[in-house]
């Protein structure tokens, strides 16, 4: 355990950085947002933007966990998908029984990768490739390729408009679950197992870790949290289009690399994603709001093009850092 | 799969030279799973679905939808095989097609606007295999960034709007045959040559496998790593973007909202399919053109009979497991 706690320090150290960068830019553009353009982007427009976020978020940290155990889970959006629809056909029952099957969809499926990556030992882009478009299948068929619309006299969707603290219940959801998230990783044998296998699988299974039940429960979470995240979905739009979903699984990669985890497993941290989810989305935010002010005129094509070059920018900073990191002899490259 | 029923278990390690020296049907099906399905699926079209064995049908629908998905999946197997993986090939598409269609409308000629558009593919492929390569970014990240940055790109030239070409010289590529055979098979069937050529009996052919096979070792073997690789990606680009082109020429116009979506996982699906493990290492020409015609026949297929869209792609998920799962348990049995 020695070793392992070790292993673990180093690379908290390691991260550090790389964890603090997301957050300063996160920070840089919150006073940004706040100065330019005062009470419109603090109060209301920042809690709506939580909100909105709480669905990637969770799908988010589930992917966390995937990646640092060395995986990947391609499925995700289409099991968020699926996740909406069935909460949304059972949501005449109420908000309890919706969640309860969304989420319990979500685990089976996930449990399915699971099994299939973890037991028979098949490579987890296929077998979550295969997933992605098996279940997106699945979801469209139940749905009848409709958009599902949610019973408006249940308490399903008041959940959409329950606040907590000030804030909007979907985002104080959502902190508690990163919380738990962190909690898991850090105190957890479990937590420290994931890093383990992520690291090395091989010394893993030498040190006589749990190697295939932890790989099963990361991607069983996965499917979960993403069936969990369809729920917050339909109950926060009221209806579940056929598209949801699709690019989820990028947008989550995405979040979770500019967090500072690396996709080569053995390291990473849960906030720093809750950070990336949130950075990526502000900056849309913030391009909406230049764009109402008549400063920038700006389509919504050009979001995808900031995107995919602020996630340049990320990776490439990461380079730098780990080369530092290399040159310097204080971790393996 | 008939023969599978009499399937014996794995041959075991001591076996396997002389099973596969003669080829038994059991091992034959497990090691080639997805060339069985395709030519079950071919016996059972022909026997049960009407106007199937036609020249129009295998050759005009059957095959050119096969195509496309099979030029960019070679190309992807370039990348696989060196351990990589390029989710960009579907923007790529969309940004070759609206530069090509860009520059026809602009009045540029034929040669120039093809050249163009297949230039900008060039340096979109060059962009990734530069991060690849020379900065090491693993390649789902590197090619996450034109995934998501790519198709931005393509609708910004033109604003989103859908471009008319009816340039009737451009329209062959798309709609096009020689010798009653239509391009996009020729193509197919170019490209797949070439790359066996190339991987069989060059020396890239070689580096390309040692690199994926075992970098550091290869590199240590005087394997100029870093070039094999950005020649890979920029294959892979190339070659999307050509296809790119063809699917404007096909449909007449440039769509950059809908030009190679998804394009992706079709063509990582036909690679996997048919045994190309994605842990790099190996390429097989062969093995990614039976992989597409399969997947899309099996589509076809089941669309035929009746099956809806929805369930066809529920079923193709559990094809592809089930495909990886045969072939593994014959990889293993094997040694």
């Amino acid at each position: 355990m020695n070793q392992l706690l070790a292993f673990r320090t180093r690379a908290s150290n390691v991260l550090a950085l790389q964890r603090h960068g997301a957050l300063i830019a996160l920070i840089a553009l919150l006073v940004f947002g706040i100065v330019r353009y005062g009470d419109r982007f603090a109060g209301e427009n920042l809690a709506n933007l939580l909100a909105d976020d709480a669905k990637f978020a969770l799908v988010a940290l589930g992917m966390t966990f995937v990646i640092m155990s060395g995986g990947i889970d391609l499925s995700v959006g289409s099991v968020a998908l699926l996740g909406g629809v069935v909460a949304a056909q059972a949501s005449g029952a109420g908000l309890v029984p919706a969640f309860g099957l969304a989420v319990l969809v979500g685990l089976a499926l996930g449990s399915l990768n699971g099994v299939l990556i973890a037991k028979v030992r098949l490579e987890p882009f296929i077998v979550t490739l295969a997933a992605l478009l098996g279940v997106r299948g699945l979801a469209l068929y139940l749905s009848d390729k409709k958009a599902v619309v949610a019973s408006g006299t249940g308490s399903f969707q008041d959940f959409g408009r329950w606040e907590l603290l000030g804030l909007p219940v979907s985002a104080v959801f959502m902190f508690a679950a990163f919380l738990i998230g962190a909690a898991v990783l850090r105190y957890t044998a479990f937590g420290r197992t994931v890093l383990a296998v992520g690291g090395s699988e091989d010394a893993a299974r030498l040190m006589g870790l749990p190697v295939a039940r932890t790989k099963f429960v990361v991607y069983a979470m996965s499917g979960a949290l993403a069936g969990l995240a369809g729920a917050f979905l339909a109950a926060q739009t009221g209806s579940v289009s056929t598209d949801t979903g699709i690019g989820w699984e990028l947008s989550a990669i995405a979040a979770v690399v500019v967090g500072g985890t690396l996709l080569t497993g053995g390291v990473g941290s849960v906030m720093s994603t809750l950070v990336g989810v949130v950075l990526l989305q502000l900056i849309f935010n913030l391009i909406v709001f230049e764009n109402s002010m008549g400063a920038i005129e700006i389509s919504s094509f050009w979001e995808s093009v900031i995107r995919g070059g602020f996630l340049l920018l990320v990776v490439l900073l990461q380079v730098k850092l780990s080369r530092r990191r290399a040159s310097g002899g204080t971790a393996p490259a | 799969m008939p023969e599978t029923t009499t399937t014996p278990a794995a041959p075991s390690a001591a076996a396997a030279p002389a099973v596969r020296r003669k080829t038994s049907w059991a091992a034959y099906t497990q090691r080639y799973g997805a060339g069985t399905a395709l030519v079950a699926l071919l016996i059972f079209n022909a026997l049960f679905t009407a106007n199937f064995l036609t020249p129009a049908n295998l050759l005009y629908v059957q095959l050119r939808q096969a195509a496309p998905v099979g030029i960019v999946a070679l190309g992807m197997a370039m990348v696989i095989a060196t351990r990589g993986i390029d989710l960009s090939v579907g923007s790529v598409m969309a940004i070759s097609g609206q530069v090509g269609a860009l520059a026809l409308l602009s009045g540029t000629g034929l040669v120039p606007a093809v050249a163009l558009a297949l230039l900008a593919a060039l340096l979109c492929g060059l962009f990734n295999g530069t991060l690849v390569a020379r900065y090491g970014v693993q390649p789902i990240i590197a090619t996450l960034i034109l995934f998501i940055a790519g198709r931005g790109i393509a609708q910004l030239l033109t604003d989103g709007r859908l471009q008319n070409v009816d340039d009737p010289a451009f329209q062959f590529f798309g709609l096009g045959a020689i010798a009653g055979i239509p391009v996009q098979v020729v193509l197919l069937v170019v490209v797949a040559a070439a790359i066996w050529f190339v991987a069989r009996s060059t020396p890239f052919g070689r580096y390309l496998v040692a690199t994926g096979d075992n970098e550091p070792a290869a590199r240590l073997a005087g394997v100029p790593v870093r070039r094999v690789k950005l020649i890979a990606y920029a294959t892979s680009a190339t070659l999307a973007g050509l296809v790119g082109l063809m699917e404007v020429a096909r449909v007449s116009a440039s769509d950059a909202n809908n030009t190679g979506l998804g394009m992706e996982l079709d063509a990582i699906a036909a690679v996997a399919v048919a045994g190309t493990p994605l842990t790099g290492g190996r390429i097989s020409p062969v093995a990614v053109v039976i992989g597409a015609l399969m997947l899309r026949l099996l589509q076809n297929t089941l669309i035929a009979h009746g099956v809806s869209r929805e369930v066809a792609q529920m079923i193709t998920g559990f094809i592809i497991v089930a495909a990886i799962y045969v072939q593994r348990q014959a990889g293993e049995g094997a040694g």
